[in-house]
């Protein structure tokens, strides 16, 4: 299947909502529009990794991109997914503690207040799965 | 000798038609309904990989799969890039570490270096190792032009 970009607004947050493939070929699709709404002033963004079927390294290496980009602007990166088969992609790779993330958009949405976004500095991304793993203990990778 | 053998130029779109047809070989080679996941990533991790190396090397040549339906499923991806030894020498990075490295302050705008790319390259291999028990990386042949990545899977008769 191929892939699908869409977004709206959650709370102050802007989620892009993907579906389909994510791979070698479909991620440049991905890194740009990321790059675009980055370009266009969001700080808050949620990818909505719901719909997705297929998720390689490709993807994880944009979504990496984004999430160091997005920190060091005092941005914020969340991502929601409930998919095993997704998930595990996550897990192998260790990357399941870089991300934050989150079961759903509006779990994610209440998880991120002003008070959560990164200093401008550069705060390290790892932390930000610090408080996501304490308040909600189902959360994936936990 | 090979059940399937596939060819395709080192385009990223192929990609995706190199797992399709091994998920479909696998199923009918009988490798359990629950592994062909794992397939579809881990052949999908290996042609990337392929490909991304003849890019890097400018080559035109055919990325090769070849696949067996034996008392396993094995399948061998060959690319034909010299110089390729990372996992051949055993060390594979780890993800975090990759990802560690990458600029604190990636600069935005046309032409800023994006460090996805590094980062994926390292994190296939991990994904790679990690997914399939039975994975190897060697020479694809004695004049040691290109690697071949080897992985099997069990069958049910």
């Amino acid at each position: 299947m191929e892939l699908s970009l869409q977004t709206r607004t959650v709370a102050d947050n802007t989620v892009l909502e993907v579906g389909g493939e994510i791979d070698v070929y479909t991620a440049p699709r991905l890194r740009e529009r990321l790059l675009e709404l980055i370009a266009e002033g969001e700080r808050r963004l949620l990818v909505d990794l719901a719909g997705v079927e297929f998720l390689d390294s490709t993807g994880l290496g944009v979504l990496v991109g984004v999430q160091r980009l997005l920190g060091a602007q005092g941005g914020h990166l969340g991502l929601v997914c409930r998919q095993e088969r997704i998930l595990k992609v996550f897990r192998i790779t260790g990357l399941d503690r870089f991300f934050d993330m989150h079961f759903s958009v509006e779990e994610a949405a209440a998880a991120i207040s002003d008070d959560d976004m990164a200093s401008p500095d550069g705060e390290e991304p790892g932390s930000r799965a610090g408080p996501t793993a304490e308040d909600a203990p189902e959360a994936p990778g936990s | 000798m090979p059940t399937v053998r596939l060819g395709f130029s080192p385009a990223p779109a192929h990609v995706r038609t190199a797992r399709l047809v091994a998920v479909a070989v696998a199923r009918r080679a009988g490798v359990p309904e629950g592994m062909l996941d794992e397939v579809r990533l881990a052949v999908g991790e290996a042609c990337s990989r392929a490909v991304a190396l003849h890019r890097l090397y400018g080559l035109v040549d055919l990325v090769e799969v070849e696949m067996t339906d034996d008392v396993r499923f094995e399948v061998r991806v060959l690319d034909r890039a010299p110089g390729e030894t990372r996992l051949a020498n055993g060390a594979l990075p780890d993800p975090l570490a990759l990802v560690g490295a990458v600029p604190d302050r990636p600069e935005v705008g046309e032409g800023a270096p994006f460090p996805d790319e590094t980062v994926a390259v390292g994190v296939g291999l991990a994904l790679l190792a990690g997914l399939v028990e039975d994975v190897e990386v060697g020479p694809a042949d004695e004049a040691g032009v290109g690697t071949v990545v080897r992985m099997s899977w069990r069958v049910t008769v």
